[in-house]
């Protein structure tokens, strides 16, 4: 199965938010906010930061965090790339809001059925070999669509092409253990408001680190607590035992001790 | 024929009314226009009281039903017996509280049953619901014997004795666990905690608050229900229990210097903004003045002291669990979140519903009495005669 990704170049970014528009559109969010946040109706925006457009959405991560924090499991990592949701399955706990690296999802917090709100890489259109609304949209090329090595590739030369214009790093190749989407940027990444303190592997293992210790834990626990169990409570029926055994003992001596003394007085 | 009167009206009994009142609007506006009507939380900002009061703290203080449990059932110390009743009430009523508050949180409530078909192991989250499922089942079962008891089975109290071992040791094993895990949640952001708080131990610290808070719960129960009730705990039996407490905060405290020499915390600490301000509180009020009281023998055996001491566990710890769900991730969202109103409302709703639930189980069931197995065994009385005086 080839994995998918989308490279996004950012210095082609002219800030025309087609994309906005094509992906509200797929959405079925006909009326979109002015403001270029993601939110519930956005689920790509392009941020302003110092006069460079930055286009923000799901980096559906090789290893996501949504997909691991999830109780009942609503976040999946198709092998085709996308990371999708399954609002079905959604209790509404929030712990993928909390958890993304990259804060990405968003939450219908007026509904009275609340779903999280996400990219999902255009799932359907991929499967029937279409782009993605917002790469297709795009008239000035500043997102590519293909297979995640071709783009990894493709940056690199597009950087090795021109390096006085890009930032010599690609973003999201290593970033939270890798991602689907990829950056190119004119400038330092932490200068566009990008998270660049993220580890090179993937965040669940920093939990997996210790779930992983359950199973054992629990039957060691136990084993151990009846262990304890067993050693007090016989304790407990030893001191008994014995303080029976000694008043046994007493009445017995007392009754020798009668005979004794009655024998004597005979 | 009784006159008709008015319920006399009291400090307490208006406070309750008016904050079941409000509770009960707020009930109203979350479950008619959402949580975006009602509270205060954003994308930024998801979790906010009832996540860090309602469930972080909830659970904690609920901790004292297992830390007795195991006194009593695993370590056979005897002497804990009179408080086995109150902590697993307080535990019990904890559980469900919990619940009932995690229904106002949840964005879909009605799917709260979902982690046990739809399994995800590798989740956290997952892992703390099914501990609270399955710990309740066995609260409710370790609390049910008092029920019997107050209705006459006998033969249903017995079976629960019969399995009583086992129910303890997968009731400590199921708590120590997702007290434990309440602190992984936090394990996943460590770039978004703000460094006085993370820790890749705080697993074990979460679980060492919550052996400490448990048995300070217990003594602040113990001290109200003398207040309203006369019944009580014996001082000498609360007076070990702060030593519990006391060892719990004290091995917390050497993680704690662990964690400012690892991470290098103390610029942090010393910088004096809101957030060391706020860590340097939570460190004084419910870990090192509590640990210079509990070795005040002083403190240790006046009725008063403990209760002072308690509360101040119990401040602390809230502090400590709002300190990790809210301080530490507001710089990092940029927003200044402070719960709504309706949120506030509903997380008093909670606690006096948990007073009430309390006050009535204490007056109607055999919650501070001696339990029956260490009452005298009803023997038939017999009028002792001398033979001499029967032949006579």
């Amino acid at each position: 199965m080839t994995r998918y990704g989308i490279l996004i170049d950012i210095t082609r970014c002219v800030g025309c938010y087609a994309c906005e528009e094509a992906c509200g559109e797929r959405w079925g969010n006909p009326s979109l906010p002015d403001v270029h946040k993601l939110s519930e109706h956005k689920n790509t925006a392009i941020h302003t930061v110092d006069d460079v457009y930055v286009p923000a959405q799901c980096m559906h991560c090789a290893d996501p965090t949504c997909a691991s924090v999830c109780p009942v499991g609503a976040f999946e990592k198709t092998p085709e790339g996308p990371v999708i949701y399954d609002a079905d399955k959604c209790m509404g706990c929030r712990y993928c809001l909390q958890a993304c690296p990259f804060d990405v999802p968003t939450y219908q917090w007026h509904s009275l059925n609340p779903e999280v709100r996400k990219c999902d890489m255009c799932y359907d259109r991929i499967k029937k070999g279409e782009k993605p609304a917002c790469v297709e949209s795009c008239p000035a090329e500043a997102r590519t669509f293909g297979a995640l090595d071709d783009l990894i590739q493709e940056a690199r030369n597009r950087i090795a092409a021109d390096p006085g214009m890009y930032e010599n790093h690609i973003y999201g190749v290593k970033e939270a253990g890798g991602t689907s989407v990829i950056f190119l940027s004119p400038k330092p990444f932490e200068q566009l408001g990008m998270k660049t303190n993220l580890p090179d592997h993937p965040l669940p293992t920093l939990t997996w680190a210790i779930l992983s210790k359950i199973p054992n834990y629990v039957f060691w626990g136990s084993t151990l607590l009846a262990g304890i169990w067993w050693i007090t409570n016989r304790r407990t029926e030893v001191q008994a035992y014995e303080a029976a055994l000694l008043k046994l003992q007493e009445r017995q001596n007392r009754k020798d001790g009668k005979n004794g003394h009655n024998q004597l007085s005979e | 024929m009784r006159a008709l009167r008015l319920p006399r009206l009291t400090f307490w009994g208006t406070t309750f009314w008016i904050i079941i009142a409000a509770g009960l609007v707020s009930t109203f506006i979350r479950f008619t226009q959402g949580l975006g009507a009602s509270t205060n939380l954003s994308d930024a900002f998801p979790w906010g009281l009832w996540i860090g009061f309602d469930i972080l703290s909830g659970v904690g203080l609920a901790a004292g039903g297992f830390v007795v449990a195991a006194s009593v059932y695993i370590f056979n110390l005897d002497r804990y017996k009179p408080i086995l009743r109150p902590a697993i009430l307080t535990a019990f009523l904890g559980y469900i509280l919990v619940v009932f508050a995690l229904m106002y949180d949840l964005g879909k409530p009605w799917n709260v049953w979902h982690p046990i078909i739809m399994w995800n192991p590798r989740s956290v989250m997952f892992e703390v619901g099914w501990c609270v499922m399955l710990y309740s089942t066995v609260l409710a079962l370790e609390f049910s014997p008092i029920v019997f008891e107050r209705l006459n089975m006998g033969w249903a109290k017995k079976a629960i004795h019969m399995i009583s071992i086992p129910l303890v040791i997968l009731g400590v094993i199921l708590s120590s666990l997702h007290q434990s895990s309440l602190g992984s949640l936090f394990l996943i952001v460590p770039e978004k905690v703000y460094p006085l708080w993370y820790s890749s131990s705080l697993p074990y610290l979460f679980f060492l608050t919550a052996v400490a808070v448990g048995p300070a719960m217990v003594t602040i129960e113990s001290f109200l229900s003398y207040r309203a009730f006369k019944k009580e705990i014996e001082i000498p039996i609360l007076s070990q229990l702060a030593k519990v407490t006391g060892v719990a905060l004290a091995v917390y405290l050497v993680l704690k210097i662990q964690d400012i020499m690892a991470y290098q915390l103390l610029p942090y600490i010393l910088e004096f903004n809101t957030e060391s301000l706020l860590y340097l509180g939570e460190i004084l009020l419910g870990v090192l003045i509590p640990i210079g009281l509990v070795s005040l023998k002083k403190v240790r055996e006046s009725r008063f002291g403990l209760f002072a001491l308690s509360l101040l566990v119990v401040l602390g710890f809230i502090l400590n669990r709002m300190n990790i769900s809210v301080t530490a991730i507001e710089r990092y969202s940029g927003m200044n979140y402070f719960p709504s109103w309706m949120e506030i409302s509903v997380t008093l709703m909670v606690i006096a519903l948990g007073f009430a639930a309390f006050r009535l189980a204490v007056k109607h069931l055999p919650i501070f009495e001696h339990p029956a197995e260490s009452a005298p065994k009803e023997v038939p009385q017999y009028d002792v005669v001398s033979f001499h005086e029967v032949t006579k």
